[in-house]
Order: structure tokens, then C-alpha cells, then sequence
């Protein structure tokens, strides 16, 4: 169960984490100013397990590993959104950090509302309403990727052939 | 058969592949820089395989080149001992990556190119695949040669007519993007064709594909032709015969049809990328800085055409005016043609290349409450330093017209006599 934090429609790399704090790489470095410009109260009071709930096109912008990555460090359990960019979406998946496209949810979570989120049956529950919905199934060769915790996980132990298989 | 990126992909799976398809494609040259390889060599530790192609990496310092903080230094420091240590013979510090890229010739017509940088998508304008990714999938081609796509559908933007006078592809896909908006193509590839695209020259059609990133497309897509084959063999080392690929019997998801000779000068305006309004509604806009650079407009002839206008002249005594060459190569022949003396003497900073003040790193940081109108492809809040400062993006010609009055101004009354 987590705390849902909600984010307008095109929120960008930017805005997830301004150019000028991408000069570390460090996961925990990276988290303290991560939404520091949109939503500053994020980064001090978000717990383990809270729930980012954003718009449609999620991400847009630059192809900067360090707006998923600031997310992961801000150990945020997964994003929800109807869509998200495409890099964005790649890089997500890449670093293990889980991201479920569902419009439903997006239009009836509200900020602070508790989420449950099953990541394996894309099944979410908001406490506050009772609601249930049904996220969009991950392609085969993502939910390999997103099993493994990501793309360098999956490659200690495969083969990028193996994806496809 | 189908689209240009059906076409491209199908020759590099070796069958025919349609637009939904899978595909694991070895990549011709995997690209990064110094903003994103410090994250691609931590990857590529952690998964503990072997470099499998050195020739097809190539790394680029011009983010934040030279270091502006001991930050970047280390990064930098990282790079180059990465560099030494791995023997990668394609290393370089010559400016912005993209342009670099296509100067040294790696961009051909139905490459593979994937970069570390969502701008990855400026090699289309040669052909190429070219398309942005995160480190992590950087270590993974370097380490296995390959990388997942999902084939896009394609949107074939359909250009007619001439350019007014005055009127430079940025003005044409600063106005496509506010048609179509920041999420107008996302996952999609980008054909841009007809006439207009056909009767530009290189640097030109370089726009296209460039900020086809900011309508969220996964590629923009020039068709290669004798332009495409002329500049490779005179203005870059890549090594022919280059093949042609071309949209055979094509079904796109949408057509949009535009007259370029309609389109007025046009401004994308604080803070969107897609806020696109006509300059004269915009004209008369104060502006603290002036800002000619990036993989988008510092091209030679983006800076001729800066420098024609402010030829004799001098730029408001107000207004910083800011001119970054896209590459080493560019700033020679700009300073040998004496473009760079015309510059000076106008009161213009010229400064070494790299993409320094387009992400807010050094070079024309704005502070709080500033202006800026440039010739970048990018607006978003912050870019280019204080969160409360505001970025309007124009044509180079539109950017020399408003150095020279210290507010956003319509160049082509300045154009008249050039």
C-alpha cells in the first residue's frame, strides 16, 4: 500500500529532474531533487511503496536515464499512466523501475489516495474508493525484462537472443 | 514494401517487416556523451561481458565541454580513461554530437544509429535510422551489438510550395509542432517529404528530423537523394555507393498535407515547444539574451546568415548575443570566411562549440525573470538555468533580427538588401 502522487499530462524530463542535477549519477542523490521545481514537498515526504500516478505522455523530452532513475531512488513502487514517452519508457523498463499504463486509474486516483498495486497482474486498488482497475499488459519480452529488474540483470544470466524467444 | 522505416528496418532484419513487428537488429554505430556515458560505463560494469564491436561506439564530450565544475570534470576524467582503457578509436571533443556525427561521416542512408541523446533523431535527414535511448541500452549494444524495436507506425507530413523569403525550416517545423503538438507523434516515425523538403539543402532539412523529437516521434525521416548523396561524398569522409531506401507502395496512418508558402515567421513560445504562435503576434517581446546555437541552427550557413545581417551593424547594447558553432569544423570555416571578425565587431560572444547553455550548464545561463530568444529546439521550463526564467525558439535569421533591436523582431525587413 502506498500514497498516490498525482502529475499533469507531458510532464518532462525537466520537470522529473532539472538539467543542471544530472552531473551524478548517484540513485539517492539523484531523488533529493527529483519533482523539486513542480513539487517540492515530493522528495522529503515521499515513503517506500508511495505510487506515482501521472498524464499522458510521461516523461517527454530528453532521453536522460536520470528522470527514471531519480524516481527509483525516490523508492516509489511504480508510475501509472494513460501513456508514456517512449524513451521514457524504454529507460523505465531498462532500470527495473515497473510503469503500468492505465487511463482508468490516472482519472479517478487522487493525490494522497492509498494504492494497492499487484505488478505482476497489473491489478491496482484504490483504498480510499474502493475501486479496482485493470492495467495494460506489458509485451512478453518487457515482462522478461521488468522480471529480471531490468535489462543488466537480464543480461548476467542471458542472452539478448533470449528476449525474442 | 512500405514505409521509409518499414524499408529500412526490413534490409537490416534481411525480410520484409511491417509496422507492430519485434525486431532485435544489430546497429551500425551505437553514439554518447559525456551527459550520458558516465551512466552507459556503470551499466556496462555491472553486466560484466566484453565490448563487441569497438568501431561502432562513438563518444562525444560537448555537454558540458570544456568542464564548467569539477563535476563534469570528472565525468570527463571517467570518459577518457573508459576511452584509453577499452581502445576506442571513435573519441571525440569536436562539438555538438549530432553535427559531429554527420561531419565524420557515420550517417548514411538506412544506418542504424542509436544515441544516447533524444535528438538521436537528426539522422534521419540523411535516411538513417537514427533514434534516442538511456545509457543502460547504450552498455547493452555495446556489449551484444543489438537493440529491440518496436516498428513504428508512420505519419507522413506532406510539404508543398516555396518558403517565403525570410521563412528557414525552423519557422516550417516551429509550425508543425504547434499543429501537431508534444505528443502528436509519440511512438511514431515521421516521414517529411514533398517538394519543399526535396528542394533543401542539407542543413536545412537537418531541422526536420532534429525537432521531430519534440512531437514525440521515435524517428523523423528524410527520403535520401541526390542532395543526400552529394553532401555525404563532398562534405564528409563516409565511403559509397550509398543505397537509396525509399517508401514502396507505403500505407501511413496519416497524411498531413502543408502549404510551406503560407507559413509566416513563427515563434515557439515560453514554455511549451508546441505554444507556436506567428512572430508579429510575439514581436516587440524584450529579450535579455540572444542565443545562435545547438545541434538544431548553428550550421555554417545558419551563422552566414547571423552574420550577413548583422554585417556593419551592432547588436542592442542591452542584450547579450550569445553565437555557439555546432562543430569545430563549422567555426573554422566561419572564422576563414571571416564570419566570425563580422560577429565580434557586431558585439556578439562567440563562443567554443558544445551544447553548454542549451541545458543551463555555462555559456548564457539566464537568471530569474530573463528572456532569451534562440535558435534552439527545446523551451521547457528551467532549460536554460533559472526555473523563472523563459525561452522563445526561432530561425537564426529571426534571432540576428532581434539581437540587433533587443526584442523578438520580424527579420525580414532586415532581409530586404541581403
Amino acid at each position: 500500500m502506498g500514497k498516490a502522487w498525482t502529475f499533469g499530462e507531458n510532464l518532462n524530463t525537466d520537470e522529473i529532474i532539472p538539467g543542471r542535477f544530472n552531473i551524478t549519477i548517484d540513485l539517492l542523490e539523484l531523488a533529493k531533487n527529483v519533482f523539486c521545481e513542480i513539487k517540492p514537498e515530493y522528495a522529503k515526504n515521499v515513503k517506500p511503496g508511495d505510487v506515482i500516478v501521472g498524464g499522458q505522455n510521461f516523461g517527454c523530452g530528453s532521453s536522460r536515464e536520470h528522470a527514471p532513475i531519480a524516481i527509483k531512488g525516490s523508492q516509489a513502487k511504480c508510475i501509472i499512466a494513460p501513456s508514456f514517452a517512449r524513451i521514457f519508457f524504454r529507460n523505465a523498463i531498462n532500470i527495473g523501475l515497473p510503469i503500468l499504463e492505465c487511463p482508468e486509474a490516472v482519472a479517478d486516483i487522487k493525490e494522497g489516495d492509498d494504492v494497492d498495486v499487484n505488478l505482476s497482474t497489473g491489478e491496482i486498488f484504490n483504498r480510499a474508493n474502493g475501486h479496482q482497475y485493470q492495467a495494460r499488459p506489458l509485451p512478453n519480452f518487457v515482462l522478461k525484462i521488468a522480471d529480471a529488474g531490468g535489462i543488466v540483470n537480464f543480461l548476467k544470466e542471458h542472452d539478448i537472443q533470449d528476449l525474442m524467444s | 514494401m512500405g514505409t521509409l522505416i518499414e524499408e529500412i528496418f526490413s534490409h537490416k532484419a534481411g525480410r520484409p517487416v511491417q509496422a507492430g513487428e519485434i525486431l532485435l537488429l544489430d546497429v551500425d554505430y551505437i553514439m554518447s556523451h559525456d551527459n550520458t556515458t558516465p551512466l552507459a560505463i556503470k551499466a556496462f560494469r555491472e553486466i560484466g561481458k566484453p565490448i563487441r564491436d569497438k568501431n561502432r561506439i562513438v563518444l562525444h564530450l560537448d555537454h558540458a565541454y570544456p568542464a564548467p565544475n569539477v563535476l563534469a570534470a570528472e565525468n570527463h576524467k571517467k570518459i577518457i580513461e573508459f576511452v584509453d582503457e577499452q581502445g576506442l578509436p571513435n573519441f571525440f571533443h569536436q562539438g555538438v554530437c549530432h553535427q559531429v556525427m554527420i561531419e565524420e561521416g557515420f550517417i548514411t542512408p538506412g544506418a542504424i544509429v542509436i544515441g544516447a541523446d533524444s535528438h538521436s533523431n537528426t539522422y534521419g535527414a540523411l535516411g538513417a535510422f537514427g533514434a534516442g535511448l538511456g545509457s543502460t541500452e547504450i552498455a547493452v549494444a555495446w556489449v551484444t551489438g543489438k537493440c529491440w524495436f518496436k516498428v513504428p507506425e508512420t505519419i507522413l507530413i506532406e510539404l508543398t510550395g516555396k518558403a517565403q523569403h525570410g521563412v528557414y525550416a525552423k519557422d516550417v517545423m516551429i509550425y508543425i509542432a504547434g499543429k501537431l503538438g508534444m505528443d502528436g507523434a509519440t511512438y511514431r516515425s515521421v516521414e517529411f517529404g514533398g517538394e519543399y523538403i526535396r528542394s533543401l539543402p542539407m542543413n536545412e532539412r537537418i531541422v526536420f528530423p532534429n525537432m521531430s523529437t519534440e512531437i514525440g516521434a521515435k524517428c523523423g525521416l528524410i527520403e535520401a537523394d541526390s542532395v543526400t548523396i552529394n553532401y555525404l561524398a563532398s562534405q564528409t569522409p563516409a565511403k559509397g555507393p550509398f543505397e537509396a531506401f525509399g517508401p514502396v507502395n507505403p500505407r501511413y496512418e496519416k497524411v498531413i498535407e502543408i502549404d510551406a508558402s503560407k507559413i509566416a515567421p513563427q515563434v515557439a513560445c515560453h514554455p511549451d515547444v508546441d505554444n507556436v504562435k506567428p512572430l508579429e503576434e510575439v514581436a516587440g517581446l524584450v529579450v535579455n539574451e540572444v542565443y545562435i546555437g545547438t545541434c538544431t541552427n548553428a550550421r555554417y550557413e545558419d551563422i552566414e546568415i547571423v552574420a550577413n545581417m548583422l554585417k556593419g551593424k551592432k547588436v542592442h547594447p542591452l542584450t547579450r548575443v550569445i553565437v555557439t558553432p555546432a562543430s569545430q569544423r563549422i567555426y573554422k570555416k566561419a572564422m576563414q570566411n571571416g564570419l566570425i571578425e563580422i560577429l565580434m565587431d557586431a558585439g556578439c560572444t562567440v563562443t567554443g562549440t558544445g551544447c553548454g547553455a542549451c541545458i543551463g550548464r555555462h555559456g548564457g545561463i539566464l537568471a530569474a525573470g530573463e528572456c532569451a530568444l534562440t535558435t534552439m529546439n527545446r523551451n521547457f521550463i528551467g532549460r536554460m538555468g533559472s526555473p523563472l526564467s523563459e525561452v522563445y525558439l526561432a530561425s537564426p535569421a529571426t534571432a540576428a533580427a532581434t539581437a540587433l533591436t533587443g526584442k523578438i523582431t520580424d527579420p525580414r525587413e532586415y532581409l530586404k538588401n541581403l
